[in-house]
């Protein structure tokens, strides 16, 4: 029982970004144990998922092949990925903290016995004890777990935490492909219809850069130059509670205790006073940068640069300054 | 229809502030509210009920004495009757123990048709109470629902809002299902529902009233106030052209561009 599985998450047999962040996690639990990384995938045609699996470090690769396209359901996936723990008996399952893997894992703990840490921001292994430490109460609190040592420890790993290891061509792992059985795929939830995400907007938990605007802004139009920072720096749009219900722009793009949580490379809140439910949301972003006209606005305690000014004016300077130095 | 609504008291996060912090508002003796994406659940549950032929709905919370606070406010905002699960086994529970005592409780309630989560509870368990319940009593789980269609011939409608797009799933009752902020707006307590609240009685069961006999937790955790960042705020200054460049070299330093 020293194997370590991660879960790899594919839409139409792709593989999504966060299983390398679960990847690395893994890595981290298995590193001086001698047991194996293995990845555990579903879907229809799995060549090249596993393939890439491979090459990004995975020990081995256990895939489960569905007779026809597989879309994403909780009860199949969960169902066959307890059949994958029966067979490899892990000291651990992770999962990226994606919606999918924050249900499957908890699908799979109760369908396991097993104990269950989401959204886990450390990991380490000692022996046979899994000690992970993930945020509660909204980031105020830290909560340090640790794992009873006769079940699997089934856990996911917040976004944006583990750096994914790089691909590597020449690396290969032996890659078994089991076909799943029939009965494990019936599914008594049934999907209507999908109306995927506009391709363009990048998505605010995914983002590497985050710019937002708080109350200053002052009003819809007064986004614009927001978005605009935000599309020159390839990032997205978010925003403080303030700004979205005074009706300016849609909940989606909340950041915060009531709103989203996001860990970017870069988050920019311009017009933001700081409040400990805005922090909650973006407090552990790598480089914070605040604009604000008051000085001793509170987000200047957690920024890491600050710029004392009027966003109507700083805003349009830096769009333009990325403008010529990226073009 | 019988509508179970699962309603958690958390503490009130609305209290932190620069001389709050978290570890102080877990304490005994702070306030407590009804986790706020609860109340969701509870409006949805009660809205079943009106629009969808109900017969009753019912608030079952597991959690401190203290937590019929939370019940009392389910029942002010109109839910029928309110279940209490408490035993001092329970202080150190899990979600996977939470989930099997939740899914005893609703059991022993004879089912229900729909049972209603919130999201997620602020005191930190991300989602994964209500889709233990769904997996331990074997009922479909419908989580991070955004908007109810409807229920024609027992099978129920909605949409998911899911980070790779909108997706529209119907299932067979009973089902289980947690639900996001823009599915409806929480209604208030009334004056009149405030006054039958203080005079109901609410239900309790114990671990032995549910037959579950106590396990141990598959993981214990401590609480320690969260790692504190030694940012050292550097100022840019200037015109605003000279703080965009300043910005932007730091931006490309730091790798982010
Ligand atoms: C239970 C609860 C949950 C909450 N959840 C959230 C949440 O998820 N997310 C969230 O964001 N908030 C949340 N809040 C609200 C939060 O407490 C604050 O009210 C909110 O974040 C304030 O938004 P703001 O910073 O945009 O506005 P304000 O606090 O009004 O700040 C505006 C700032 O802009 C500056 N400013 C004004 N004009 C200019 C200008 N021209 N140029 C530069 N700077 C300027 C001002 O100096 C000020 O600092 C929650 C509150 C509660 C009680
Ligand atoms: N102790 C509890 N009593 C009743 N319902 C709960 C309890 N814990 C969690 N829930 C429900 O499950 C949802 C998700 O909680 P969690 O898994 O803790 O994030 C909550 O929004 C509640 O609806």
């Amino acid at each position: 029982m020293t194997n370590i599985l991660f879960f790899v998450e594919l839409t139409n047999d792709a593989v999504e970004g966060i299983s390398w962040e679960a990847l690395a996690a893994a890595n981290v639990l298995a590193a001086g144990s001698g047991g194996a990384v293995i990845a555990v995938m579903i879907g229809h045609d799995l060549t090249a998922a596993a393939e890439a699996a491979a090459q990004r470090g995975a020990g081995a690769v256990h895939g489960f092949t569905t007779p026809e396209p597989f879309s994403y359901l909780l009860e199949p996936t969960a169902r066959i990925l307890a059949e994958a723990v029966r067979t490899h008996n892990p000291l651990a399952v992770v999962f990226g903290a994606s919606q999918r893997g924050l249900e499957l894992s908890a699908s799979l703990a109760a369908r396991i016995d097993a104990g269950l840490a989401a959204d886990c921001t450390e990991v380490a292994r000692d022996g046979a004890t899994i000690t992970v430490v993930r945020p509660a109460l909204v980031g105020n609190v830290s909560a340090r777990v640790t794992f009873a040592s006769d079940k699997p420890a089934v856990l996911s790993v917040r976004k944006r935490v583990f750096a994914a290891p790089a691909a590597d061509g020449t690396r290969t792992a032996p890659i078994t492909l089991t076909p799943a059985a029939p009965a494990s795929l019936a599914s008594r939830t049934v999907i209507e219809s999908l109306a995927p995400k506009n391709m363009e907007e990048v998505s605010l938990t995914d983002a590497r850069i985050v710019v937002s605007g708080g109350r200053a802004v002052g009003g819809a139009a007064g986004f614009a130059p927001v978005k605009a920072l935000a599309d020159a720096l390839g990032g997205a749009l978010g925003s403080s509670r303030a700004a979205v219900d005074a009706g300016w722009i849609p909940y989606a793009h909340q950041v915060g205790q009531t709103g989203k949580t996001v860990q970017p490379d870069v988050y920019i809140a311009c017009g933001i006073s700081g409040a400990i439910q805005h922090l909650a949301g973006m407090k552990s972003s790598k480089l914070i940068v605040a604009i604000n006209k008051d000085a001793e606005a509170p987000i200047f305690k957690f920024a890491h640069l600050g710029l004392v000014g009027d966003i109507n004016q700083i805003l349009p300077a830096i769009t333009a300054e990325v403008k010529k130095r990226v073009a | 229809m019988h509508i179970i609504a699962l309603v958690k008291q958390t503490p009130d996060t609305a209290k932190l502030s620069k001389t709050v912090g978290g570890m102080q508002l877990l304490a005994d003796g702070q306030p407590r509210i009804v986790n706020p994406w609860d109340e969701y659940a509870i409006e949805v549950a009660l809205q079943l009920k009106e629009k969808h032929g109900g017969r009753k709905v019912t608030a079952l919370t597991l959690g401190k004495p203290e937590s019929v606070e939370a019940l009392r406010t389910a029942l002010a905002m109109g839910v029928d009757e309110a279940v209490h699960i408490c035993d001092p086994l329970l202080n150190e529970a899990d979600t996977l123990t939470t989930a099997r005592a939740l899914a005893a409780a609703i059991g022993k309630l004879g089912g229900a048709d729909v049972i209603v989560a919130g999201r997620s509870a602020i005191d930190g368990g991300d989602g994964a109470t209500a889709v233990q319940v769904a997996t331990l009593l074997d009922l479909p789980m419908l989580g991070y629902v955004a908007q109810l269609h409807g229920i024609a011939n027992r099978r129920i409608s909605v949409t998911r809002a899911m980070e790779y797009g909108r997706e529209t799933v119907s299932a067979e009752l009973p089902v289980v299902m947690s639900v996001l902020k823009e599915i409806a707006e929480p209604r208030y307590p009334t004056f009149m529902g405030i006054r039958k609240a203080a005079k109901a009685t609410i239900t309790t069961w114990t671990l032995a009233g549910l037959e579950l006999h106590p396990v141990a937790p598959a993981l214990t955790w401590v609480a320690a106030p969260p790692a504190q960042r030694e940012s050292q705020i550097e100022w840019l200054q200037g015109t605003p052209a000279e703080m965009a460049t300043a910005l932007v070299d730091r931006l490309f330093a730091a790798k982010a561009l």
